[in-house]
C-alpha cells in the first residue's frame, strides 16, 4: 500500500462538560403528546416547553424554535456537525448565531423537538433553561483567555456558574429570565445590560494578589432598558458563587410574579433604589456564607487548555488570494499570544447554512490551535488560535463556501433580532433589514473606512430590544406607521448607544419608514464626515451630537433631525408602492403579532 | 432473492451475493459517473431515462433492455441519499416485478465500507419482462382528493421546510427527506423510523401518501422508508406537488412570516 504523505488528523478535542440529560428528550416528546390530547393545559405546557428551550413561532401553535445553549460560546467541531444536520433534518436547512451565544433551529415541528434534543445529548449539548423564567445561557467574551486588555481569563469561571445554575433547583421558577455576562475587558464585552454582569480584575492585599471581579447588577434592555450598577469595589473569586446565590435568591423572594411586563430585576433596582438593594445583596451574602452547613463551591475547572497548532497545511507558494487584505483588516484581531490570531466569521444577521457549519467545522480542525471556536456577541463566530502563517489558507478556504464576508469586526455586520421571520411579537422584517443594510455598506466598502469601524447598527423588529437597538450607535425598533389609510413598516431610530465602561441607551430620534432606512444612515454618515474632526469616528461623533457637545454646523439631535426630515416623508401610494411594503415581502404592510412568550 | 417482505437490501449481505449472477444491479447515476467505477456488476441506467417516458410500456421496455424478466432479483442503488434509486425500484415493482431491493446504502457509502467496485460493464442479454400493474401503490390527484379527508389518510410532503411552508397540499404534514436517513444508511433504523411516526402521531395501520417536488424521488426514498417498518398501505403521488399545482388544486401556504429570509442559501 501507498505510504501515507501526512499523518491524519488528531482526534477532536471534547468539551469537558456534559450539559445534556438525555431523559428529558423523553420527557419532551410524552408531555407534547399529552398537550395534543388536551390532558395539560395552555399555560403549563408553555412554561415546561420554554424551560426545555422551545420558543413558539409566529402566528402557528404547530412549530417551535428550539435554542441550543452554548455556554460561555465554547464550540467544538463535532457539535457544528451535529447542528448541521439537525438543521437540515428538522429545520430549514440553516441555523442561526444569537447575540447571546446561542445557536438556534426555527421552524422545528414541535413533535420534532424531542429528536433534537436526543441527538444533542449524543454530543453533550442541551437547550435545557434557554428560554422561559430561568438562567439563560452565561455568556463569555469570544476574547476571553485572548484578549490584549485582560486581567485574567474568565472562561473557567462562566462555565462554573453555567454548570452550577443549570437545573439547579433555586432557579427553576424566578420571576422572569435571568441572565449572567462574563467579558474580558470592558471593550469586548455587554456586563452592563444584564443582570449579572462580571469583569476580571486583580486586587493586591498586603502584597498578595488575589482574582476578583467587578460585578454589575440590575441591567437590561428591553421595552424599559437600565444600565447595571457596579456592586462593590472588588469582589473576589470565592465570593462569586455566594454573590451570585445571594442576588437570585434576593429576585426569587422579591422579584415581580404578578406584572409580567416589568419583573426583570432591573425594576425591582429601580423601584427598591440602587442602594437598598445594594444593601440586601450584601446582606443576603453574608447570610448564605453562614448558614451553608456544607461548602458550595464552584466546580472550577482552569486547567490550562492545550494549544497546539495543527499541522501546517499552508501552501507557501501560493498566491495571496483577491481581497486577502480587506478581509485581514475587518476580520482578525491580533491576540496576547504573540503570533496567533483570533478570526470573526461573519454571517448575514447570524444565519449559516448546514453545509457551511461543516465547513467552519473542518476549519476549526485544521486552523485552529485550540481545537475549538467561540460564538460572538454578534451573531458571528470567532475562530482563535490561527497562526499568522496560516491566515492567507484560512482566507481562501472560507472564500470556498462563502464565509469570508468582509467587515466582521466594523459597522458593516448588522445585527437583527428575528423579527417577522419567526417572532410573534414582531412588527417588522428586522431580520432581512439587517442582512440589506450590511449588503449595501459592504457594496460601498464602508467596512474599510476607519471612521465608521467602532460604530454599531442593531435592528429589533419590535420595542422587546433583542436586536439590541438600544446600545447601538444607531439603533432601530420596528413599528406601523400611516400615511391616510396605507400602512408602511415604520422604525424608530435611536442614536449614540454604547456598550463599554461608559454604556448609555441611545436617544430616540426619529422615525423612519423602513425603505428609507439605507438612505438616512446613508446621510448619517454624509453629514459626519462633512462635520468631523480630523481623528474623530462616527461613534464619538454621533456622541457628542446627542449629548450636545458637539460644535460643527451639527450641535444636536434637533439638527439631525431637520437634515433627515425631507427623507422620510411617505409618497403616495400610486407613486411608490415599494414603500408600504416590507423588505421579504410583495403585499402591503399590515401588522399582525400572536401571543408573546417573553414573559412566560 | 432474500426472503423478507422488506424492499430494501443490506448492504453487507449484497457484497456476499454479488457472484450470483442472476442478480441484476442497477446504478442510478450518470453514465459518466458509472463508467468511473461502480458496484461489481452493476448495470447503469441513468435517471432521466426513466423520467423521460414513465408510462408502463416504457417502463417494461427498460427492464427488458437491462436483461430484467419477471423473475430476476433486482437491487438498485444511487449516488443521491436513495432518492433516485427508491424511484426506479417503485417503477418495477409498480409494472408489477416482485423481486425488487433498494440498497440501504449509496455508492459513497458503499466505498466508504471499503467495499469492491469495478469499471467492467457487464453483459447484457435482454429479457422479456410481463406488464400486470400494481395499482395499489399508486396515487394520482384524482385519488388524493378524493380521499383526504378521510380520517385514516395520512399526506406526506417530503420536500425541505421552506419549500413546504410556502405551499402544500390542504392537510398534509412535512416529514423532509433529510429526516429519513441515519449515518451510514438512506434509512433510519426501525425503531428511529418508529419513533419519528410515534411522535408525529402517525399510525402505522393508516393509508400513508407520499408526494414531493416533482417526480416522486424525495417521496419515494419516504415510501421505502415507511416500508422499511412494514406500513402495509403506503402510495406515492408520483408526479406529486408540480402536477397539483398545475391542474390547479388547492394549496395553502404557511401566512404572515417571512420564513425565507432566516435562509443563508
Ligand atoms: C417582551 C418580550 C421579550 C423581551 C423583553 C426580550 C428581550 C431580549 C433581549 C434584551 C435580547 C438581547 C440579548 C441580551 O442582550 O439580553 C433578546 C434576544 C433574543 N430574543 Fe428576545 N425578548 C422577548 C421576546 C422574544 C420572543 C417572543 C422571541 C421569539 C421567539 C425572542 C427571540 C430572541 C432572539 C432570537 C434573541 C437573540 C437575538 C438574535 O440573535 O436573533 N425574544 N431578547
Ligand atoms: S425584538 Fe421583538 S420582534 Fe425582535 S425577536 Fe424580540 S420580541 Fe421578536
Amino acid at each position: 500500500m501507498a505510504q501515507q504523505l501526512r499523518p491524519s488528523k488528531p482526534a477532536d478535542k471534547q468539551s469537558k462538560i456534559d450539559w445534556s440529560r438525555r431523559q428529558e428528550a423523553e420527557n419532551f416528546a410524552e408531555t407534547v403528546k399529552l398537550f395534543r390530547q388536551g390532558k395539560i393545559n395552555d399555560d403549563m405546557f408553555r412554561r415546561y416547553r420554554l424551560q426545555h428551550g422551545a420558543y413558539g413561532t409566529r402566528m402557528t401553535d404547530d412549530y417551535a424554535m428550539v435554542r441550543i445553549k452554548v455556554p460561555a460560546g465554547q464550540i467544538y467541531p463535532y457539535q457544528l456537525e451535529k447542528i448541521a444536520q439537525l438543521s437540515e433534518m428538522y429545520s430549514i436547512g440553516s441555523a442561526h448565531f444569537s447575540t447571546r451565544e446561542n445557536i438556534q433551529l426555527h421552524w422545528v415541528i414541535l413533535e420534532d423537538v424531542s429528536e433534537i434534543m436526543q441527538s444533542l445529548a449524543d454530543v453533550g449539548m442541551t437547550s435545557r433553561e434557554a428560554c422561559g423564567n430561568s438562567v439563560r445561557n452565561v455568556m463569555c467574551s469570544p476574547m476571553s483567555g485572548v484578549c490584549k486588555d485582560e486581567i485574567f481569563d474568565a472562561t473557567p469561571y462562566a462555565l462554573a456558574i453555567a454548570r452550577f445554575l443549570l437545573r439547579n433547583p433555586i432557579c427553576q421558577a424566578l420571576p422572569r429570565k435571568f441572565k449572567f455576562n462574563f467579558t474580558c475587558c470592558e471593550k469586548h464585552g455587554m456586563i452592563r445590560i444584564v443582570d449579572v454582569g462580571l469583569l476580571p480584575q486583580i486586587q493586591e492585599i498586603n502584597g498578595e494578589k488575589r482574582k476578583g471581579f467587578k460585578i454589575f447588577l440590575g441591567g437590561g434592555l428591553g421595552n424599559r432598558s437600565f444600565v447595571g450598577h457596579q456592586l462593590e469595589d472588588f469582589t473576589p473569586v470565592e465570593d462569586l458563587l455566594y454573590t451570585s446565590m445571594a442576588v437570585i435568591r434576593i429576585f426569587d423572594r422579591m422579584g415581580d410574579r404578578k406584572n409580567m411586563s416589568r419583573n426583570r430585576m432591573r425594576y425591582l433596582v429601580n423601584d427598591l433604589g440602587w442602594e437598598k438593594f445594594q444593601n440586601l445583596v450584601l446582606k443576603e451574602r453574608s447570610v448564605v456564607k453562614a448558614t451553608q452547613s456544607v461548602i458550595v463551591k464552584l466546580n472550577l475547572d482552569d486547567s490550562v487548555n492545550e494549544i497546539q497548532r495543527p499541522i501546517s497545511i499552508t501552501d507557501e507558494s501560493a498566491s495571496v488570494p483577491d481581497g486577502y487584505a480587506r478581509w485581514e483588516k475587518t476580520n482578525v484581531e491580533k491576540q496576547s499570544q504573540s503570533g496567533f490570531n483570533s478570526v470573526f466569521i461573519g454571517l448575514e444577521a447570524g444565519d449559516i447554512t448546514a453545509n457551511q457549519l461543516r465547513s467552519v467545522a473542518e476549519i476549526i480542525r485544521d486552523y485552529s490551535a485550540e481545537g475549538f471556536a467561540r460564538n460572538g456577541f454578534s451573531q458571528n463566530i470567532v475562530i482563535r488560535y490561527v497562526h499568522d502563517d496560516d491566515l492567507k489558507s484560512m482566507y481562501s478556504k472560507l472564500l470556498e463556501t462563502g464565509l469570508a464576508k468582509t467587515g466582521s469586526l466594523t459597522m458593516a455586520s448588522a445585527v437583527g433580532c428575528s423579527g417577522t421571520t419567526s417572532c410573534n411579537l414582531a412588527l417588522t422584517n428586522s431580520h432581512r433589514l439587517a442582512k440589506e443594510v450590511q449588503r449595501k455598506f459592504l457594496e460601498l466598502n464602508f467596512d474599510e473606512d476607519d471612521d465608521l469601524k467602532d460604530s454599531t447598527i442593531k435592528i429589533s423588529g419590535c420595542p422587546n430590544s433583542c436586536g439590541q437597538h438600544q446600545i447601538a450607535t444607531i439603533g432601530f425598533y420596528g413599528g406601523g406607521g400611516r400615511h391616510g389609510t396605507n400602512m408602511f413598516p415604520n422604525y424608530t431610530m435611536s442614536l449614540g448607544g454604547k456598550f463599554d465602561e461608559d454604556t448609555m441607551l441611545g436617544h430616540h430620534t426619529t422615525r423612519v419608514p423602513v425603505k428609507r432606512i439605507i438612505p438616512v444612515i446613508l446621510k448619517i454618515i454624509e453629514l459626519f464626515k462633512e462635520n468631523k474632526q480630523s481623528d474623530d469616528t462616527l461613534a464619538k461623533w454621533v456622541d457628542r451630537v446627542v449629548n450636545g457637545n458637539e460644535s460643527s454646523k451639527i450641535t444636536g439631535v434637533e439638527d439631525i433631525k431637520k437634515a433627515l426630515a425631507p427623507l422620510i416623508v411617505p409618497p403616495n401610494i400610486e407613486d411608490e408602492p415599494d414603500f408600504y411594503m416590507d423588505y421579504g415581502s410583495d403585499t402591503n404592510y399590515h401588522t399582525v403579532t400572536g401571543k408573546g412568550e417573553c414573559a412566560a | 432473492m432474500i426472503d423478507s417482505d422488506v424492499p430494501i437490501i443490506n448492504s453487507k449481505l449484497l457484497r456476499e451475493k454479488i457472484q450470483e449472477n442472476s442478480i441484476r444491479i442497477i446504478d442510478v447515476r450518470r453514465e459518466q459517473e458509472y463508467q468511473q467505477g461502480h458496484i461489481t456488476n452493476a448495470v447503469n441506467l441513468p435517471l432521466a431515462k426513466l423520467l423521460a417516458d414513465d408510462s408502463s410500456e416504457s417502463i417494461q421496455k427498460i427492464a427488458q433492455d437491462l436483461g430484467i424478466s419477471d423473475e430476476t432479483p433486482t437491487v438498485i442503488y444511487d449516488d443521491t441519499f436513495g432518492a433516485l434509486s427508491s424511484r426506479v425500484v417503485w417503477a418495477l415493482q409498480y409494472i408489477g416485478h416482485v423481486d425488487v431491493k433498494l440498497l440501504d446504502v449509496t455508492f459513497s457509502q458503499w466505498t466508504d465500507l471499503g467495499y469492491e467496485i469495478s469499471t467492467e460493464v457487464p453483459k447484457i442479454e435482454p429479457a422479456i419482462h410481463s406488464v400486470k400493474i400494481n395499482s395499489e401503490i399508486m396515487a394520482t390527484a384524482e385519488y388524493l382528493e378524493k380521499v383526504k379527508e378521510n380520517k385514516n389518510v395520512v399526506i406526506i410532503d417530503n420536500r425541505e421546510r421552506l419549500n413546504y411552508l410556502e405551499q402544500h397540499i390542504p392537510g398534509a404534514i412535512n416529514i423532509p427527506y433529510r429526516t429519513l436517513a441515519t449515518e451510514g444508511k438512506i434509512i433510519r433504523t426501525k425503531e428511529g423510523m418508529k419513533t419519528l411516526l410515534k411522535n408525529r402521531g402517525i399510525s402505522e395501520d393508516a393509508e400513508i401518501i407520499t408526494y414531493c417536488g416533482s417526480v416522486g424521488t424525495l417521496s419515494g426514498l419516504a415510501y421505502y422508508a415507511l416500508k422499511s417498518i412494514g406500513v402495509q398501505n403506503v402510495k406515492l403521488y408520483v408526479h406529486s406537488f408540480k402536477e397539483w399545482k398545475s391542474l390547479e388544486k388547492p394549496i395553502v401556504k404557511q401566512e404572515n412570516a417571512n420564513y425565507w429570509d432566516l435562509s443563508a442559501e
